[in-house]
């Protein structure tokens, strides 16, 4: 049994997906989450069990649109794929076959999938064209933070010319050539993890990863219509912030070096109380970013509101008032009633200026 | 944010209360504004789900789409909107001024305002105005007359919305947050419920406590356009699927009840804590423009105008743009001479100064390049204790005479000479009033209320190849009318 498995405790150990790995990405510095993910711990029950369950969660109407329209899409041998890849892109498909990796032979097993991932990409990637085309559900694996994980897969990846797209079906809609800013950031960042970890499952197959397309194929519904259109998308910003995100990802090793022995975060065998107190031996860098994309954000929250950090009032404000870490400090600065560190004097000269005009202006 | 904002937010955490970072109201409030707080289904692009809608707050009307797939019910939806709406906007149309210009011309004497919760409620707004204004009341898929008509007007003003300083369209929490830093994040500003408790907590509690008793979403529902995910899955559907047994709408319509009518009574609240500010000076002459457009908007309306195309021309695009950029500076510029505290966020970025006049040279008379008789052009120095990060040759702006144009002559230590280039009469020597006096305390800044001018653009019919050549004007089609709305 690892250390690792000794904080998650008797249950079974949770998949990451894109989504949890990008959001991973936008917060590097936390230890908290790196070490929570990296133990394949539930965050979701564990916040729960803190007393903070996650302030978000997906509706049913939108997950039945999400399947419904994925549905949509694939149907038929993926025949409204095939032709938005012909037509849209222009691209000349001939023939086209479907593989579907999400079990292999009514074996849903992890490993099993994912040696059979490797196979099928493999023989592709070096028979050429007749080798399949489309294949569905690949299960991917990708080392983060010195640890090996499997990504659960929502995608397809497709090879034409000798060269893979990763095509990612979303269910929001494209309006007169125009989707949401943020749905797209989101979906780019999220496609970036796919083509990134089938790059390293080619270089790690002697292949060459840059057969791997930065062109990610994004289906979507047109206008107000359930019907799909495609367009290219270009993740290679994304995929620089990500191999940079994930190199300087605190590496396991180092935060459990400096965790008491024999600590869990067991939610089955201890109380709320030791539960958080345990999870508070491992610090977290709160971002109000987070209350979006982790669960643990709302203990987080408390505990930087109990501390009185300028985190909670987001990062922009905690850079002006700059990176002073505390409130307190930061009023005490500016009324003088704190005397400023070496490195504070500048801001705290900026902050007693601050304090005048906006209390004369205030008056 | 700047400094001073992030300043205000930890003294709000300090105090337990938001605290102010204007000192005057920088939008328009109309005398009887109308409150729409919409709601759609979640995953869907544009389904409305329902609305509270009204100018009466004790009397909202609640409009719902009882089951929200289904593509006639969403359509009498809008007819129900349009019957809230349309007479609501209309009622404006028909009383006019007359505005003293070079050519005199005709304005509403007021015009129709919206209020949403949040920034979704206007892009939901624009969705709504999108997937209707291109229908057509006669045809294979008929919709009630008034539907393509409100249609129309949601685009108009949620084209509106885009423009700094409007207030046709105005989303509740942008405004709230334009005066008061509360002791939480930008991000978390946008759940109004949590915004309000911060800036008035209800009697017995503080900020903190009261923001985070908000957050429950059982007494604070979220204020659209999206549900929340447990009320979908244990209200919601439960609901729909009533509806579709017993076709009674009556147990959605409670159940949507519940969600919007505690934002209703947030949203009267704030309307009120906003009315309590006095108004800003230039608010008027904003609201002046979005009586312009809208007077503008009824006559093309009234003249059969054709709903805005799909995608705008190159020209248009480009004059668009120019004109929101203009009006951005322009309301930047005004919103800081309008309240000292706004003034402060300029003053700490070293684009504005205070101070107090200590030497005026009136009489200074030189001849101004590419001129050749001496005019007035009298020095004026400020001593500030202002981070002044300018140069000389700066042209600056004040308060004192908006439209008075000066620039830098000399920045040293604290002492700021400024040179005055007009509005100043006539005579050989500056009217009285229009320079400075010694001891007086001004306050100049990097800041052009003008807007600049917009830059010359051919015509429409004149767009260069580069540009797609000239385009086609946006004519109505039939796929257009009959476009899926699945």
């Amino acid at each position: 049994m690892t250390r690792l498995d000794t904080l998650r405790g008797p249950a079974a150990p949770l998949d990451h997906n894109a989504r949890t790995i990008a959001a991973l990405a936008v917060n590097p510095g936390c230890d908290r989450r790196a070490l929570l993910d990296a133990a394949g711990i539930d965050k979701q029950k564990t916040a729960t069990h803190l007393g903070y369950p996650a302030p978000f969660g997906q509706s049913p109407f939108a997950i039945t649109r999400a399947k419904s329209f994925d549905a949509l899409v694939k149907a038929n041998g993926c025949a409204h794929l095939l032709r938005l890849l012909r037509h849209t892109l222009g691209l000349s498909i001939s023939e086209a076959s479907y593989s579907d990796i999400s079990d292999v032979g009514g074996n849903d097993n992890h490993q099993v999938r994912h040696t059979r991932t490797r196979a099928l990409l493999k023989r592709a990637a070096t028979d050429g064209e007749g080798a399949g085309t489309l294949f569905d559900h690949p299960l991917l694996k990708l080392g983060v933070a010195g640890h090996q994980v499997y990504l659960e897969p929502a995608i397809i990846a497709f090879q034409i010319e000798g060269r893979f797209h990763v095509v990612e079906i979303k269910s929001f809609a494209v309006i007169d050539d125009q989707a949401d800013a943020g749905q797209v950031a989101a979906a780019a960042r999220q496609s970036a993890v796919y083509v990134y970890a089938l790059r390293a499952l080619f270089a790690s197959e002697g292949l060459d990863p840059d057969r791997v397309s930065h062109d990610v194929v994004l289906v979507c519904p047109k206008d107000f219509a359930n019907h799909p259109t495609a367009t290219l998308l270009d993740v290679r910003q994304q995929l620089a912030a990500l191999d940079r995100q994930l190199s300087r990802l605190t590496r396991i090793d180092r935060i459990l070096d400096e965790l008491p022995v024999g600590i869990t975060f067991d939610i089955e065998t201890q109380s709320p109380d030791e539960a958080s107190k345990a999870v508070s031996t491992v610090d977290a860098r709160f971002a109000p970013e987070c209350l979006a994309s982790c669960e643990m954000a709302l203990f987080c929250r408390a505990e930087a509101r109990d501390s009185g950090s300028t985190d909670m009032l987001g990062r922009t404000a905690r850079d002006e008032l700059g990176g002073v870490e505390s409130i307190p400090t930061a009023l005490g600065l500016a009324d003088g009633s704190r005397s400023a560190s070496p490195e504070q004097t500048e801001i705290a000269e900026q902050l007693r200026y601050v304090r005048r005009i906006y209390t004369e202006a205030v008056a | 944010m700047s400094v001073i904002s992030a300043y205000a937010r930890a003294l709000a955490v300090q105090t337990g209360r938001a605290q102010p970072v204007a000192t005057v109201r920088h939008v328009h409030l109309s005398a009887t504004p109308m409150v729409f707080i919409p709601l759609k289904l979640a995953g869907e692009a544009a389904a409305p789900l329902a609305a509270l809608v009204g100018t009466d707050p004790a009397n909202p009307r609640l409009l719902v789409v009882p089951q929200p797939r289904n593509r006639d019910l969403r359509f009498a939806f809008m007819a129900e909107l349009a019957d809230v709406m349309l007479p609501y906007v209309e009622s404006f149309a028909g009383v006019t001024e007359t505005v003293e210009a070079k050519t005199p011309y005709e304005r509403s004497s007021d015009a129709p305002q919206l209020l949403v919760p949040n920034r979704g409620g206007i892009a939901f707004t624009k969705l709504l105005g999108r997937s209707t204004r291109f229908r057509r009341a006669d045809g294979p898929y008929p919709v009630h007359p008034s539907v393509p008509v409100l249609g129309q007007w949601l685009t108009f003003l949620a084209e509106r919305a885009e423009y700094a300083g409007s207030s046709a369209l105005v989303a509740m929490t942008e405004v709230l947050a334009l005066h008061w830093a509360t002791g939480q994040s930008p991000m978390e500003d946008a759940n109004l419920a949590t915004q309000l408790a911060w800036i008035a907590p209800p009697a017995g509690q503080n900020g903190p406590e009261a923001a985070l008793a908000a957050e429950d979403p059982l007494t604070s529902p979220p204020a659209g356009p999206e549900t929340h995910p447990d009320f979908d899955g244990q209200v919601l559907d439960h609901a729909i699927r009533a509806y579709e047994t017993s076709n009674s709408p009556a147990q959605v319509r409670e159940a949507l009840r519940t969600q919007l009518e505690p934002t209703w009574t947030l949203m009267w609240q704030a309307v009120r804590l906003l009315r309590e500010l006095p108004e800003a000076a230039t608010v008027d002459a904003r609201w002046a423009k979005d009586r312009d457009q809208f007077t503008r908007e009824t006559a093309r309306l009234a003249d059969g105008g054709f709903p805005r195309g799909r995608i705008d021309g190159a020209v248009s695009a480009a004059i668009r743009l120019a004109d929101l950029e203009s009006a951005l500076q322009t309301y930047e510029a005004q919103r800081a001479f309008d309240d000292p505290l706004v003034m402060t966020e300029h003053r700490v970025a070293g684009k504005a100064f205070s101070g107090e006049v200590v030497a005026v040279d009136a009489t200074r008379r030189i001849v101004p390049p590419g001129k050749t008789r001496a005019a007035p052009r009298p020095l004026v120095t400020i001593r500030t204790s202002d981070p002044v990060r300018l140069s000389p040759g700066k042209r600056l702006s004040s308060s004192r005479n908006r439209k008075q144009k000066t620039e830098i002559v000399s920045i040293a230590r604290d002492l700021v000479v400024i040179q005055i280039n007009d509005q100043m009469g006539r005579g050989s020597t500056p009217a009285p009033g229009s320079v400075p006096e010694v001891g007086e305390i001004v306050c100049y800044a990097e800041l052009d209320p003008s807007g600049g001018q917009r830059p010359r653009l051919p015509s429409g019919e004149d767009t260069p190849w580069t540009h797609g050549g000239p385009p086609a004007p946006y004519v109505p089609t039939d796929e257009d009318a009959q476009e899926a709305w699945s």
